[in-house]
């Protein structure tokens, strides 16, 4: 059933959010450090796990591959709820710091990819 | 008039399904007629809501609208963070040690430098707040790391915007980089493409950029990018954020 899958989604998520709440109180800052990283570890290490075991039906998977497609939507409404009147002053910002993070990124590729290869 | 409103008000998680699958609908339109499928959707329908905030009353964007209140729930934290957990099916261990130890360096140093870069030149731009530097550092990770770590750290809405819109730009610079550069960068084999998504973090810019290169490639470059993603809201809201802190 396809319940199944979204009960195991709710169940990584709850425990990352756990897991990130113990965290955020250990270092005594507000909120919750990297529940959704946590939960996502968990979520792989349990689908390769099920995998491995012939347990996860597709039925089962079916269930969370629906949410993983609700996300781009999920994310839309979340960007129209945003204060972006008050945001448009640092839309420069915003330009300048894509494009030179990411091309600082891209120079590196090759770089990286050497280490591969004399790995090999 | 006034029922209509009350209506839409009263179920406004479900009027929220019907806005997004209509922007999401007219995004397809546009990216297929406009810009020939060039741009990626999901990047066009993300700046199209940031649009749509704009016409709202302030603090909550077009939720501020009573009709419009049902979005603040579907793009809230808890449905956000849920989907976005979601995702994590597209990776698997077994698959990213195909990569190697290249695949691993570029997925947490793709998170890394991408975070520094955008706080330092943040914190050049006036921004002096460590939640406000990480959000936007975590922001020019993807446009999921950015909300995902501001909403965490308690960064403002505004910020949070400016944390959406550089994920945004990113994807779409990269969809249009790639191609252009693929050779330079000897994108033309699965490491590279590995490493390439490790480092751009983005899987809807990563697949487009990729596809827009060489169909082939699109697997072995959204598998590390859906990786590093997580990466980045793991690392991004705590160890990063901690660092920030030492530094302000």
């Amino acid at each position: 059933m396809k319940i199944y899958g979204v009960a195991i989604l709710a169940a990584c998520y709850l425990v990352g959010q756990f897991i990130g709440d113990w965290f955020g109180r250990v270092f005594e800052t507000s909120g919750n450090l990297g529940g959704v990283g946590f939960a996502m570890i968990l979520l792989i290490l349990l689908n390769d796990y099920l995998n491995k075991k012939k347990l996860l039906l597709p039925e089962t998977e079916q269930g969370i591959l629906f949410w993983s497609s609700m996300y781009i939507p999920v994310i839309v409404a979340m960007s129209a709820t945003q204060n972006v009147k008050a945001a448009l002053t640092g839309g420069w910002v915003a330009l300048i710091v894509a494009i030179t993070a990411t091309s600082v990124c891209f120079l590196l590729i090759p770089f990286i990819a050497k280490i591969n290869r004399i790995n090999n | 008039m006034q029922n209509l409103v009350n209506i839409l008000d009263k179920n406004g998680l479900i009027f929220a399904f019907l806005v997004v699958g209509g922007i999401m609908y007219l995004s397809f339109l546009f990216g297929k007629k406009v810009t020939k499928n060039k741009i990626p959707a999901a990047a066009i329908a993300i700046s199209f809501g940031l649009v749509i905030a704009y016409f709202g009353k302030g603090e909550k964007g077009i939720a501020s609208i009573p009709a419009f209140s049902g979005m603040a729930l579907l793009g809230g934290s808890m449905l956000r963070d849920f989907s976005i957990v979601s995702t994590a099916m597209g990776a698997s261990f077994s698959e990213i040690k195909k990569a190697g130890l290249a695949g691993v360096i570029s997925i947490v140093l793709g998170i890394v430098i991408a975070f520094f870069v955008g706080g330092v030149i943040a914190y050049f731009m006036g921004f002096t707040d460590a939640k406000s530097l990480t959000t936007i550092g975590a922001g020019a990770c993807t446009f999921i790391v950015g909300p995902v770590t501001g909403a965490a750290v308690g960064a403002s809405s505004e910020v949070i915007a400016i944390s959406i819109a550089i994920g945004v730009i990113k994807s779409v610079f990269v969809t249009i980089a790639t191609p252009i550069i693929a050779n330079k960068i000897q994108l033309n084999n699965p490491h590279t493409a590995m490493i390439y998504g490790g480092m751009l973090s983005t899987t809807s810019g990563v697949s487009a950029g990729l596809a827009a290169t060489d169909m082939k490639l699109v697997p072995y470059g959204a598998l590390t990018a859906t990786f590093s993603t997580g990466m980045g809201c793991l690392l991004c809201p705590s160890i990063l954020y901690y660092i920030v802190q030492q530094f302000i």
